[in-house]
C-alpha cells in the first residue's frame, strides 16, 4: 500500500508533537514523511507472529540502588539556566494561564 | 631520550607524568592547534580556553600518575559539561550552561584528561553529516569539500586534524563509527550499558551510547576504561565488570572466528569500499583469522526499524524543550500554548522536526502497532540474527559505510537517502552489541574507508584485539590529512 498524506494529517501531527509550523514546512512534511513511510512500509512485509517486541536491549534486569538521601541539584543553578526564571519565588516564569 | 610526542594519548600522558612537559603547555599548545587550524574546519561549538588552562595548571601540581594525566580530550556538545554551553548544536539550547557535568566529564577529569572544547555534531546527534547544525556543517580534513560524517562529525574532526588525540562523541545509529570511517579514526560504539548516559542529551534512550575517537585502537581502548563502567546516576549503566582493554591488546587473533555477510554486500556498496574491505579481510586471514560466511537474514529491514524506533523515542526524549527550564524561548508569547509550540518551531531546524513528526505518527494512536509495534517486533528478528551468527563467529565483519565521504550538501535536500548512509551500523545500536570502526583503506581520491567489527555483548575485548593486531599489520593509521595541525 502506498502511504499518502494530506495537509491535514500532518497539521494534526505538528498540533500532537507541540510544533507551529509554517507554511512551507506544512508542505515540505506532506511530501517527506509520505517517501519515508513508504520506505518504512517494508517492516508490514515480514512475518513477525508470535515474536515478541524489543523496547530495551537490558531486558528487566534489577539495577536498583539503596534509597538513600543524596544531595540534588542546587535549585538556584538549575533556575540560573532557564529563559525567565524567578530566583525568589523558586519558580519558572511562564505567560499567565488563568484569568 | 627524544622530543615527547604529543600527538597520542600516550605520549603526552607520559611525558606529563615524567614532567618532560607540563599539562599547561600541552594545553596551551592544543588550544594554539585550535585557533590555527579551525577556522577552515569548524569542529567546534564552544573551546574552554582558560578554564582548561586553569585545570591543566592545577593537575601540574600533583604527582598522581593519572591514566590520561593532561591528555587534551574534545567533547560532543550533545554532552553535558558544568557551567559551559552544551547545546548539541540547536537554537533551543543556545546559551544553556548545565549545572551538572555528565558522568563521562567526571570520569575522564579524575582520569587527568582535560576537557579543551566542545564539538560540532547534527542538532540533536540526528544525522550522518553534520550538516544538520545550527552552527553550520564541519568539513573533512581530507578535503574540505566532503562531509566528515555526522552526527559526532565535529569530534572525528578534531582528532583527524590534530586538535586533540582523542575525543568523545555519542552513537545511536552510527554517528561515531561513521564519521571515523570518513576521517581516517578509529571509533567504538560500546555495548549498550557499557557507559553511562547520565548528562547525555537524550536522542533515543534505548540506543544511544557514549565511545570515544582516537587514531589507534590503543589509545580507544584507554579512553574506554577511563569512562565505562555502572554508574548510580543511570540504571542502564550495566552493572557489568570493565575488563582490562589494553591488556587484551598487542597478540594475534590466530583461531580468531570472522563472520562475514556476504549476501548483504552484494548489492548497494561503492566497488573502493568492496575492494578495501576484501583486502582487510584477506590481511585477517593472513593473520590467522577464519573467515566463515554468515547470514543475516533481516539485516536489510534495519534501516526501516531504525527509523521507526528512534524516532518515536526522539519524539518523546525532545517533548521536554519546551521554552521553560532550557536555552532559548520565542519573543513576548501570547499564550502558554503559542510559548510552547513557537519555541519549538522557531528553536528546533528542519530534520529534527522532521523526526519528532514522524516518531509522533508512528506512536499516535491508529499507527502504533503498524509502525511502532512492528519495528520491535523486527528489531527482536534482527538481534536473533547476531546471536545466531555468533555462536559460529566471534566477530563480523562489514564496512562501517556503504560509500566513502560523500560531497557536502550532496544528500541534504534527501532525507532518505541520508538514512540509507547507516545501513550497516544502526543494526549494532539495535541489538546493543559493541562494534567498532578501524581505518582500513583510502580512496583513489585520498579519503579514507573503515572496517567495522562487531563483538558479543559485553565482549569489546574481541573487537578491540582484531582492530588492533589488524592495525599493527597495516599502515593506514600513519596517515596524516592536508589539514593536520601538528601540536609543535
Amino acid at each position: 500500500m502506498s502511504q499518502t498524506f494530506s495537509r491535514e494529517e500532518v497539521e494534526r501531527i505538528a498540533a500532537l508533537a507541540a510544533l507551529e509550523l509554517t507554511a512551507e514546512e506544512v508542505e515540505m512534511f506532506t511530501r517527506q514523511l509520505a517517501g519515508i513511510l513508504e520506505y518504512a512500509q517494508q517492516v508490514q512485509t515480514i512475518d513477525t507472529t508470535g515474536v515478541p517486541p524489543t523496547a530495551h536491549v537490558l531486558g528487566n534486569r534489577p539495577v536498583d540502588r539503596p534509597d538513600e538521601l543524596r544531595p540534588s541539584l542546587e535549585r538556584d543553578e538549575v533556575l540560573a539556566a532557564a529563559p525567565d526564571p524567578s530566583p525568589a519565588a523558586g519558580l519558572f516564569r511562564v505567560p499567565r494561564v488563568i484569568g | 631520550m627524544g622530543a615527547p610526542d604529543l600527538a597520542t594519548v600516550f605520549g603526552i600522558r607520559d611525558a606529563v607524568r615524567s614532567r618532560e612537559i607540563t599539562a599547561r603547555d600541552v594545553c596551551e599548545r592544543a588550544l594554539e592547534t585550535i585557533a590555527a587550524g579551525d577556522g577552515g574546519l569548524n569542529a567546534f561549538n564552544l573551546v574552554m580556553g582558560e578554564g582548561a588552562l586553569e585545570r591543566a595548571a592545577a593537575l601540574d601540581r600533583s604527582r598522581e600518575p593519572l591514566p590520561l594525566k593532561g591528555v587534551p580530550i574534545a567533547v560532543k556538545d550533545n554532552i553535558c559539561t558544568r557551567g559551559h554551553a552544551t547545546t548539541a548544536s540547536s537554537r533551543i539550547l543556545s546559551g544553556y550552561e548545565p549545572p551538572y557535568d555528565a558522568t563521562v566529564i567526571a570520569r575522564l577529569q579524575d582520569a587527568g584528561a582535560i576537557i579543551i572544547g566542545k564539538t560540532n555534531c547534527d542538532e540533536f546527534a540526528m544525522g550522518s553529516s553534520t550538516e544538520n547544525s545550527a552552527n553550520g556543517p564541519s568539513k573533512n580534513p581530507w578535503n574540505p569539500d566532503y562531509t566528515p560524517g555526522g552526527s559526532s562529525g565535529g569530534s572525528a574532526v578534531a582528532v583527524a586534524a590534530g586538535f586533540a588525540p582523542a575525543a568523545l562523541g555519542s552513537d545511536t545509529g552510527g554517528s561515531i563509527r561513521q564519521p571515523a570511517s570518513f576521517c581516517g579514526l578509529v571509533g567504538v560504539k560500546p555495548s549498550y550499558g557499557r557507559v553511562s548516559r547520565y548528562g547525555l542529551l537524550a536522542f533515543a534512550s534505548s540506543l544511544d551510547q557514549i565511545g570515544p575517537f582516537t587514531r589507534t585502537v590503543r589509545e580507544a581502548a584507554a579512553v574506554l576504561a577511563a569512562v565505562a563502567g555502572p554508574d548510580p546516576a543511570d540504571s542502564t549503566a550495566a552493572r557489568e565488570d570493565v575488563p582490562d582493554f589494553e591488556a587484551a591488546l598487542g597478540g594475534d587473533v590466530k583461531g580468531l572466528r570472522v563472520g562475514v555477510p556476504r549476501r548483504l554486500l552484494e548489492s548497494g556498496v561503492d566497488d573502493e569500499v568492496l575492494t578495501s574491505l576484501h583486502a582487510a579481510l584477506d590481511t585477517l586471514q593472513a593473520l590467522g583469522a577464519t573467515l566463515i560466511d554468515i547470514e543475516l537474514p533481516y539485516a536489510s529491514a534495519a534501516i526501516p526499524v531504525y527509523y521507526l524506533v528512534a524516532t518515536a523515542e526522539a519524539s518523546s526524549n525532545l517533548a521536554r524543550y519546551d521554552g521553560v527550564r532550557y536555552g532559548f524561548r520565542t519573543e513576548r508569547p501570547r499564550s502558554l500554548n503559542e510559548m510552547y509550540t513557537r519555541t519549538r518551531d522557531q528553536g528546533f531546524g528542519p530534520e529534527v522536526k522532521r523526526r519528532i513528526m514522524l516518531g509522533t505518527y508512528v506512536l499516535s494512536a491508529g499507527y502504533y502497532d503498524a509502525y511502532y509495534l512492528k519495528a520491535q517486533q523486527v528489531r527482536t528478528l534482527i538481534a536473533s540474527d547476531y546471536t545466531r551468527a555468533f555462536e559460529q563467529v566471534d566477530l563480523v565483519a562489514m564496512p562501517t559505510s556503504p560509500t566513502p565521504p560523500f560531497r557536502l550538501g550532496e544528500r541534504v535536500a534527501d532525507p532518505l537517502q541520508m538514512y540509507l548512509a547507516d545501513v550497516f551500523t544502526v543494526s549494532a545500536n539495535l541489538s546493543g552489541l559493541p562494534a567498532i570502526s578501524v581505518p582500513c583503506g583510502f580512496t583513489r581520491d585520498g579519503l579514507p574507508i573503515g572496517l567495522q567489527l562487531t563483538s558479543r555483548m559485553f565482549d569489546e575485548i574481541t573487537m578491540l584485539r582484531a582492530g588492533d593486531a589488524y592495525e599493527r599489520a597495516t599502515e593506514w593509521t600513519s596517515r596524516r590529512p592536508p589539514a593536520y595541525v601538528a601540536a609543535q
